[in-house]
């Protein structure tokens, strides 16, 4: 690993070299000097997208294409230590405003945190309509262990078809969740298209948002729990 | 700008390229050969590198070092497995091997270095000027100390580093370049010492990798080891010749086996002979095609698991793979195109030299940095997760793999002790869950001011720039100032370390850059000497009187200027004696050949 790194200028309205106005923009009008981009841009802005969850990844990735064209260091290996490091920095925001917004849950989780000041992980919460089944998997990924240890073929072969059903059972609770989160997707989206600021848009807002926060919370741990029974069953 | 050339810094063959035109081209060494072996040799009159290393390999293998890529960025307890099969004393200090030549104690970043130089004297040679900065590859798979160790062995060879590229994706670069290729494409990268795989998307000049995977310790020495298991066991079983304490026979049998490995990709069989000391006779042995394949079959399957998780992290199947490209020596091996064939369901492509087209695609990489071509752009990913060690020895991941470089994380520290003023912060690079299965990159005291427990406020900046090479910075969040920190790399060259080997290779530099074009002068001249010699025994009859005498005194001249250290005197009094004998070397020319090739030298005709 490099041990010493230069310091960025700030993302100001000016221009950091010639210091006319850039209004925004990210290359200087006057003296073309590429501009950084404000360590609190948020990644639609950044990818100039509304605040939407349906996204066309196809005009995404075109658009992540261009900036990339933009702010990519291969294109400023001769040019100035500053508009080096601006390049390095822009192009590093970039990177993970694409990777973050191509993935649908990402992007919520993303859009959660922007809008409702969601923690960065949001934690797993089990469903309450799978409690039981729920207290069963564990049950049986326990008995699967147990006969593993002691060899016991039979009990093995028992636990593993539990487990088997098990896993159709999340997987289909996953697939009901999702298909959730899509329609709020819609809802959400509807929402911001008609953009009035009168409290009852924005108690809806503020629902959707509750509501996108609970089946990501459940999807997680139902995710989670997936992921135990196949390190299980191998 | 400055030349940037292309520099593919393998196991066990090295080259260097540049942009012809629109065209990456190698560049190929006095006789012709593209490649460079990655072999450097220590001999009391100097040091060797290529070719000629290779050939001492067998007659001074203490003082000889293949496959120092396998050492790069790494410790000792990393390559217990390799001692074995390596006739030298490695110690490690500050976290980093040393090899024991005699009475020296070499790194391999300053191994590597010589190498470079030595590329980077053929390239010198070629354009005639001086160069002094470098695109060069390392296995995608590679870690961070790995790539840093790379850089180091370049800044060490006065190179500056302009780009470290992946392999498999400088080769996707010339690949694309050449087919135009848009859609999904995998290379697998099997070269000498490591094996890569890169899932690519080709699209409108922009070539996004999706996933890398690899193993930076299987490679085709792998093969040849398994041969070389086989003829030691049977040289001690049917000769009753024992190989302990016999590193020159151990190096006779590793490049013969080499050679069957390579003879067994073209035929069906191959025959090893392995002459024995002490009068024990000739070991000799054929081994089939059928044979070797059973051999590797696992070596090969390796490499397949690394295949599978690649295609899943980029989201795909492996029919959704548009095209195979083969990249490295090892992929001449049939069985291992039959195995990815059969993995991705499609052809491999393999009409690309799969020894060059790394070194082209430097090249290329190369040119884009230096502002030629601008319509492709390469967007590559860190292979390995960053992480910090957490509470209870766990891994906490910043960075996952896979993701598109340049890069960063920031993670916010305080302190659990009223007045502490310091934070420890372990970086980890891996997959594992546990701090102690991955590999340690550094490790570093954050300072902090004194203040209650919990105040303070410390945001520390994880990037991992183009190069694949992380760099960490801090910052007072309620000040807003940075703060100092100092990170050790746990196998890594000091900075101080890599300055005085600079320091050391200028010194020598000039005197290096002198002797050798001394010794290249007194090549030349013994050569013409020899044919000189040869063509005035055939001169009756064919060159005057006066002609002879010329030449005669033309060739004392050369004698005398041999014997001091001035190449320019050497190189002058050859031009003499290429003058005076221009006139026999054309009738010698009409007289044997019956040609009209005119303006021939004497070496040429003789």
């Amino acid at each position: 690993m490099e041990t010493s790194r230069k310091e960025l200028p700030l993302a100001r309205s000016m221009c950091w070299h010639c210091q006319s106005d850039i209004g925004g923009e990210y290359f200087c009008g006057q003296c073309v000097k590429v501009q950084p981009l404000s360590k609190d841009i948020d990644y639609f802005t950044c990818l100039g997208l509304p605040r939407k969850l349906n996204i066309d990844t196809v005009s995404l990735e075109t658009k992540f294409y261009e900036l990339s064209r933009a702010f990519h260091p291969d294109f400023y290996e001769g040019k100035s230590e500053m508009e080096r490091a601006v390049s390095l920095a822009n192009s590093s925001i970039l990177n993970q405003a694409y990777r973050t917004l191509k993935d649908p849950i990402q992007r919520v989780e993303y859009l959660l945190r922007l809008e409702a000041g969601a923690a960065k992980d949001i934690p797993g919460k089990a469903p309450a309509d799978l409690f039981e089944t729920i207290l069963e998997i564990q049950e049986h990924l326990e008995e699967f262990q147990a006969a593993k240890s002691q060899n016991d073929a039979a009990s093995a072969a028992r636990a593993t078809d539990l487990l088997r059903n098990a896993r159709k059972t999340l997987e289909a609770k996953r697939a009901a969740l999702e298909s959730r989160l899509a329609e709020l997707f819609q809802i959400w989206d509807r929402l911001v298209e008609k953009g009035s600021l009168n409290q009852t848009h924005s108690a809806q807002k503020e629902q959707t948002l509750k509501e996108m926060r609970g089946l990501l919370s459940e999807r997680t741990y139902v995710t989670n729990m997936l992921g135990n029974i196949a390190e299980a069953l191998g | 700008m400055a030349r940037i050339v292309g520099i593919d810094l393998g196991t066990t063959n090295s080259l260097v390229a540049y942009m012809k035109g629109k065209t990456p081209t190698v560049i190929a060494g006095p006789e012709g050969r593209t490649m460079v072996s990655s072999v450097v040799a220590y001999t009391p009159t100097g040091i060797l590198v290529g070719d000629a290393a290779k050939e001492q390999l067998v007659h001074n293998p203490q003082h000889t070092v293949y496959s120092v890529k396998r050492f790069m960025g790494k410790g000792l307890t990393d390559v217990t497995q390799e001692l074995q099969y390596f006739p030298f004393n490695l110690s490690e200090e500050n976290g980093v091997i040393r090899i024991q030549i005699g009475d020296k104690k070499l790194t391999p970043p300053e191994i590597s270095a010589m190498i470079l130089k030595e590329l980077k004297a053929r390239a010198e040679t070629f354009f005639g000027e001086e160069i002094r900065k470098a695109v060069i590859t390392v296995p995608a798979y590679f870690n961070d100390s790995q790539r840093q160790a790379t850089k180091d062995a370049g800044k060490i060879a006065g190179l500056d580093v302009a780009r470290i590229v992946n392999e498999p994706t400088a080769a996707s670069l010339a690949y694309g370049l050449q087919k135009r290729t848009q859609g999904t494409i995998a290379v697998y990268d099997l070269g000498g010492g490591t094996f890569d795989i890169s899932i690519l998307k080709l699209k409108g000049g922009i070539f996004e990798v999706l996933a890398t995977n690899g193993n930076t310790h299987l490679g085709g020495d792998d093969f040849d080891r398994l041969l070389v298991d086989v003829i030691m066991r049977e040289i001690k079983t049917r000769h009753g010749v024992s190989l302990d304490g016999r590193p020159e026979l151990q190096q006779d049998i590793r490049v013969r086996a080499e050679q069957a490995k390579c003879r067994l990709s073209q035929k069906s069989q191959a025959i090893v002979n392995v002459p024995l000391p002490d009068g024990k006779g000739d070991y000799r042995r054929t081994f089939t095609r059928a044979e070797f394949e059973t051999l590797v079959t696992d070596l090969v399957e390796k490499t397949l698991a690394p295949c599978r998780q690649a295609i899943k992290d980029a989201g795909l199947s492996a029919t959704d793979v548009d095209e195979i490209v083969l990249v490295g020596g090892s992929t001449r091996i049939p069985l291992v195109q039959q195995r990815v064939q059969t993995l991705f369901g499609k052809m491999p492509h393999c009409e690309l030299n799969p020894e060059e087209v790394v070194a082209l695609g430097a090249a290329v990489q190369a040119d884009i940095l230096s502002g030629g071509i601008q319509d492709m752009l390469l967007l590559d990913v860190t292979p390995l997760t960053l992480g910090i060690e957490t509470m209870g020895g766990v891994m906490s991941s910043l960075i996952r793999r896979n993701t598109t470089i340049p890069t960063s994380a920031k993670e916010m520290f305080t302190t659990f002790v009223d007045g502490q003023t310091s934070v420890d912060i372990h970086i980890l690079q891996g997959e594992r869950e546990l701090a102690k299965d991955n590999r340690s990159l550094a490790r570093f005291q954050l300072k902090i001011p004194p203040l209650p427990a919990g105040a303070p406020r410390v945001e520390v900046t994880f990037m991992i720039d183009a190069n694949g090479i992380l760099s960490v910075t801090a910052r007072d969040v309620r000040t807003g100032e940075a703060q100092s920190i100092e990170v050790k790399p746990s196998y890594g060259l000091s900075d101080q370390e890599v300055e005085r080997m600079i320091r050391d290779s200028f010194i020598f530099a000039q005197q290096d850059i002198t002797e050798r074009q001394r010794i290249e002068a007194m090549n030349e001249a013994e050569s013409i000497l020899k044919a000189t010699e040869k063509a005035l025994t055939r001169a009756k009859g064919l060159a005057t009187s006066e002609e002879i005498a010329a030449i005669r005194q033309a060739v004392a001249d050369l004698n005398s200027a041999m014997s001091g250290a001035d190449h320019r005197a050497i190189r002058q009094a050859i031009e003499a004696l290429d003058k005076a004998s221009y006139g026999l070397a054309e009738k010698l020319m009409n007289s044997t050949l019956q040609g009209s090739l005119k303006g021939k030298k004497l070496s040429d005709v003789t």
